[in-house]
C-alpha cells in the first residue's frame, strides 16, 4: 500500500526556518523565522554554515514549540551532502538520539513522515524533522566550481540555502490542530532525464499527459 | 513499465519536458561570445606586439610570454571573482581560450582550498581540466606517432 494513514492523527506544533539572502529577497523572505544576510553564516566554509543553519533551524522549532531539549525524543533529519554530514554533525549539539534520512528534495517529507509514523505508534511523544540545503555546498557536490565561468541553462534551477525544523508531536502533547493524516511514499522512476542543471524534471515527473 | 514501452515514454517525456525550455538564443550568444573572445584575441595580440616591439622577443619564446600572461590575467580574474560573472554573459567566448583552461584550474584550487593544501587544493585542482590534459597529450601523442611514420 502506497499511502499509509495515521489514525492518531500526529500533531505538528511548531516549525523553525532559516533562509540566505537570494530566497530572502523574495516572498519567502517574509516568513523565515531568520534571514541571513551572509551566506557563511559567520562559518569559514559552506558546509559548516550549513550544518550551523540546520542546528538553528531545529533549536528554532523546539523554541517556537515552547518546549526544551529535554522533552524532546528524537531527531530525524538529513541534507544533501555525503554521508549527510551536516545533519550528523547538527545532531551532536543536540542530547537526544539522532535518525538520518537522505531523500535528495523529499528529505522533509520523508523525515516528516517518518516523523509521524513513530508517534502514531507510540514510540515517541515529540519529534523533530529537520532538514537543510546550502547553495554553495551543493554546487560543489553535485555540478561546477562557483568560480567556474560556466553558463547555466535558463531552466536551471537553484539549491536552496536554508534550512527548516518542525516539532511533531502526539495530540495529547500539545493543542495544535495542524495534524498529518497520511503519507504516501514514493517510487522511483527514470524518465531517462540526464541534465544536472534540471532537477524538477527528474525528481518530480509529471506522468499524467504522457503517452507510453 | 519495461523495455520498449519505457524507452518511448522516457523519450515523450524528455519532448515534454523540453518543451518548456525557453528557447536557446542563438544569435545573441555568438555574438556576446564573438564580442568577448575576440577581445580577448585582441588582448593577445596588443601583448605580441608590445613583447616584440619592446623586448625584442619572437617565435616560440614570443607566443610563451603571450600565454604566460593571458593565464596569469585569467588565473586573476577567477581570484576576483570576476571570471563566472564574465563567462555567464559570454559562454564559449570566455570558455575556449587560453583564459578559460586557467579559470578552469583555478576555480577548482579556490574551491576545494577549504579542504586542505594537499588533499583539498592540490588534489582536487584538476578536476575540471584534468581530462582535457589527459586526452590532450593522448591525442598529440597519437598526432606526433603518425606524423613520424608518415
Amino acid at each position: 500500500m502506497q499511502t499509509i494513514f495515521f489514525k492518531n492523527q500526529p500533531r505538528i506544533v511548531s516549525s523553525g526556518t532559516i533562509a540566505g539572502p537570494k530566497e530572502c529577497a523574495g516572498v519567502v523572505g517574509k516568513f523565515v523565522d531568520k534571514g541571513l544576510t551572509d551566506d557563511m553564516f559567520g562559518e569559514s566554509t559552506y558546509e559548516k554554515a550549513e550544518c550551523k543553519m540546520l542546528a538553528f533551524a531545529i533549536t528554532q522549532a523546539i523554541k517556537n514549540a515552547e518546549l526544551t531539549e529535554k522533552e524532546i525524543d528524537l531527531l530525524i533529519s538529513g541534507d544533501l551532502l555525503n554521508q549527510i554530514i551536516s545533519a550528523s554533525f547538527a545532531a551532536r549539539d543536540f542530547d537526544f538520539p539522532f535518525l538520518g534520512v537522505y531523500g535528495a528534495c523529499s528529505t522533509m517529507a520523508e523525515s516528516m513522515a517518518i516523523a509521524a509514523a513513530f508517534v502514531n505508534a507510540g514510540y515517541h511523544k515529540r519529534i523533530v524533522a529537520a532538514t537543510g540545503s546550502h547553495f554553495s555546498s551543493a554546487e560543489r557536490q553535485y555540478r561546477y566550481p562557483l568560480e567556474l565561468g560556466c553558463t547555466r541553462p535558463p531552466q536551471s534551477q537553484w539549491t536552496v540555502t536554508g534550512a527548516g525544523g518542525v516539532v511533531i508531536a502526539d495530540k495529547s502533547e500539545c493543542d495544535s490542530t495542524v495534524a498529518i493524516t497520511a503519507a504516501t511514499i514514493g517510487k522511483v522512476v527514470d524518465f531517462g532525464i540526464t541534465d544536472v542543471n534540471n532537477m524538477g524534471a527528474a525528481m518530480a515527473p509529471f506522468m499524467g499527459i504522457i503517452e507510453p | 513499465m519495461t523495455g520498449k514501452n519505457r524507452e518511448n515514454y522516457n523519450k515523450n517525456y524528455i519532448a515534454y519536458v523540453n518543451s518548456f525550455d525557453p528557447p536557446t538564443q542563438h544569435f545573441k550568444n555568438c555574438y556576446r561570445a564573438f564580442l568577448v573572445g575576440g577581445f580577448i584575441c585582441c588582448i593577445g595580440q596588443f601583448l605580441r606586439y608590445i613583447f616584440e616591439g619592446a623586448f625584442g622577443l619572437s617565435g616560440d619564446e614570443l607566443s610563451g610570454a603571450v600565454s604566460v600572461v593571458l593565464i596569469f590575467l585569467g588565473t586573476l580574474l577567477t581570484g576576483l571573482g570576476v571570471y563566472d560573472r564574465i563567462g555567464k554573459n559570454a559562454g564559449a567566448g570566455s570558455i575556449v581560450p587560453i583564459t578559460g583552461f586557467a579559470n578552469s584550474v583555478a576555480s577548482p584550487a579556490i574551491e576545494f582550498k577549504t579542504e586542505g593544501l594537499v588533499y583539498g587544493m592540490a588534489a582536487k585542482m584538476f578536476i575540471v581540466a584534468g581530462p582535457i590534459i589527459v586526452y590532450g597529450v593522448l591525442a598529440g601523442t597519437l598526432v606526433g606517432l603518425i606524423y613520424l611514420f608518415l
